[in-house]
């Protein structure tokens, strides 16, 4: 059968040894570090070094253009007599849990539903995202001009409809403030937990609800016993991260508000930069924004563990 | 347990009809395998009896019951899905009793239910597990142990073993068998393996591009196939097909591919120079004298037999022989097919010809 023999291959070129830059270049961990290098730098530079700075000015009487003296925890025994402060913290708790609480149950509630087949799913999909695509403040700003006291088409659409005879003073009553950037906040907010969870809700394999189905169970029930299990780890991921921007929010309430009326919207964000760039008092501005620090790690650990218990029942590894 | 009846169901997606009118009796107790390549609708066909698609028209009914518009969770079913579909976050007893949890069963109720079929199974000592925990063939058993917590009328398998790896899937198909045996309900296997269906079956329904082919017992199907495609499908190595027509010179004869004589047993009424496909089943070659020159292109030995490929008339056949020859590429050799075994079916149709 094999007429022709084949000739063995020959090597083309003698082999050499291996140079010091073939060992570097083969060297995953050299590698590792310089692909690494631009990512440290940008971390150092633009998050460690401005958070140790906030914290060392802190401790200082530092003024806008006079770098100021060490005064030890003085900035924080003297917020901790501020009421206004503390009213900022409420407003901060109130805001972040109202509003994360609410674009939750929007959020997925849409996320259902766009996880449903339905005719134009794609488009319905685009259109969710829109309050996230358009820049904070324009949208703000906006939500200024619908709350405003004498201009608001809310005001004038219940006048058409006879409800009302007066404008609603939205922005300048204190409940209907804090109504108003809440609603604000969730509408901007709700399209990232919506667009996220729809993400997660993807990952469930269909045949578990086929089989849930053959199983018994009704719709809440498939909800309740696959869909929601199956999907806390991804809700305590868009939460963690909901709560955080709510927690920080400063464009909003900047544009729309300031803070007022009499500090019934001023969060810690929005009352450290009055304090420290309109007051100019950098040391006590930068103590409001420390104060940020423990709720926030208190966010993080929540859903941290969150995912821990998550993880062990997946069983990652085999016992 | 019960019976099934599928009457004339079809099933279109939109404008396009998948299945066009199959019936297919069921009795009770007995398992039965639906098999054919895939997009022949044998999934599609499955997933109707579950309640999961619905029943364009025709009837299917369980027991006495015709279900066309019952919901699945009243049809009284269990399916085990090819990929078995576990709940990832529950462990393996939660995965085994969630039927019965969902019925509103009592715990020590649940506890049995599993406890029984984790037995059967020997799934005891993995109940507190998560699936993920678990190795193919564990998660293959506890999808099984799903299904039978129930105690439905009807189990169906929808290519159950197709994940496994092939050592595995050999001893999980007579866990199969040996299980229906134990348990007798009434099962629909839905393979498109061919072996599986052979060694599983009662009856094996062949379905091909939205139509049952033929249905029979395994050996049936195997010796009398109706059609060519039956033929061809049922078998491992194929069935060889040689086209040629029928030519009676005294006795009863089939001339193949340049003039190759084949030997009939009988020919067929009115069928005297009629084109044909001869079919002739690998291991019904004997070596003979009187056999048709063919030459060895591959010798595949497997141990207990040996595959022979060659050429006959041009055309290349497969050969299986259990005693050991002395075969090398490029030899010649005479084949003989068992004029006793062998099958003809219409050139254009495809229709068994001889009985």
């Amino acid at each position: 059968m094999a007429d022709i023999a084949l000739q063995p291959r020959t090597a083309r070129r003698p082999i050499r040894e291996a140079s010091r830059w073939d060992l570097i270049k083969a060297n995953r961990n050299y590698l590792g570090f310089w692909f690494m290098l631009p990512a440290m730098v940008f971390l150092v530079l633009f998050l460690a070094y401005p958070l140790g700075l906030g914290i060392w000015i802190s401790f200082t009487d530092a003024r806008i253009g006079r770098p100021g003296a060490f005064v030890g925890l003085e900035n924080y025994e003297w917020l901790w007599g501020d009421s206004i402060f503390w009213l900022s913290v409420f407003n901060t708790l109130l805001y972040t849990s109202v509003a994360s609480v609410i674009k939750f149950a929007i959020g997925l509630y849409l996320a259902l539903l766009l996880n449903e087949n339905m005719p134009f799913k794609a488009m319905l999909r685009a259109l969710v995202l829109i309050p996230f695509i358009v820049p904070t403040v324009l949208s703000a700003l906006a939500f200024w001009w619908i709350f405003d006291s004498q201009f608001s088409i809310i005001s004038w659409s219940l006048k058409q409809m006879g409800l009302i005879t007066d404008n609603i003073n939205f922005l300048g009553d204190v409940t209907w403030a804090r109504i108003c950037v809440i609603f604000a906040n969730i509408w901007r907010g709700v399209p990232f937990v919506a667009i996220t969870l729809l993400a997660g809700l993807q990952t469930v394999s269909p045949s578990l609800y086929e089989a849930a189905t053959l199983d018994g169970a009704t719709s809440w029930q498939r909800f309740r016993f696959i869909t929601y299990p199956l999907l806390t780890p991804i809700i305590a991921v868009v939460m963690t991260f909901s709560v955080l921007f709510t927690f920080t929010d400063f464009q909003l309430i900047w544009a729309m508000t300031r803070g007022g009326p009499v500090n019934a919207t001023h969060l810690m964000a929005t009352l450290s930069y009055q304090r420290a760039i309109i007051g100019g008092v950098l040391g006590e501005g930068a103590a409001i924004s420390n104060a940020m620090i423990p709720f926030l790690l208190a966010a993080i650990m929540v859903s941290w563990f969150g995912l821990q218990r998550r993880k062990w029942q997946q069983g990652e590894n085999n016992d | 347990m019960s019976s099934v009846q599928i009457r004339d169901v079809r099933k279109s997606f939109g404008n396009f009809e998948v299945l066009h009118g199959v019936s297919i009796p069921i009795e009770d107790g007995e398992f039965v395998v639906l098999v054919g390549p895939s997009g022949c609708g044998k999934s599609t066909l499955l997933r109707m009896l579950a309640g999961l698609e619905n029943i364009t028209s025709g009837t299917i009914s369980i027991g006495d019951k015709v279900v066309n518009n019952v919901q699945p969770k009243e049809r009284d079913i269990a399916m085990v899905f090819q990929n078995y579909a576990l709940y990832p976050h529950m462990t393996v007893a939660d995965n085994m009793g969630f039927s019965l949890k969902l019925r509103g069963a009592k715990p020590e109720e649940i506890s049995n239910g599993v406890k029984r079929a984790a037995e059967i199974l020997a799934l005891t000592p993995l109940l507190e597990r998560y699936p993920r925990q678990l190795s193919g063939g564990q998660r293959q058993r506890v999808a099984m142990g799903r299904a039978i917590v129930r105690d439905p009328q009807v189990f169906l398998f929808d290519e159950p073993l197709s994940n496994l790896d092939a050592k595995l899937r050999v001893a999980m198909r007579t866990e199969i068998k040996e299980l229906h045996q134990r348990l007798r309900t009434t099962t629909v296997y839905v393979t498109h393996d061919q072996i599986e269906a052979m060694t599983m079956a009662d009856k094996i329904v062949v379905m091909h591009d939205g139509i049952v082919e033929q249905m029979g017992t395994p050996l049936e199907l195997y010796d009398t196939p109706a059609n060519q495609f039956v033929a061809g499908f049922i078998g491992s190595p194929a069935m060889n097909f040689l086209k040629g027509k029928v030519k009676s010179n005294g006795s009863a004869g089939f001339e193949g591919p340049n003039g190759v004589k084949l030997p009939l047993m009988s020919a067929p009424a009115n069928s005297e120079g009629k084109p044909a496909v001869y079919g002739v089943r690998p291991e019904h070659f004997t070596i003979a004298d009187d056999g048709a020159e063919a030459e060895i292109v591959v010798v595949e030995p497997t141990g207990s037999e040996t595959q022979v490929f060659a050429k006959l008339g041009g055309e290349q056949v497969v050969a299986v022989f259990r005693e050991r020859h002395q075969f090398n590429p490029g030899d010649k050799i005479r084949l003989k097919p068992d004029p006793a075994l062998v099958h003809l079916f219409d050139e254009t149709t495809g229709k068994r010809l001889n009985a």
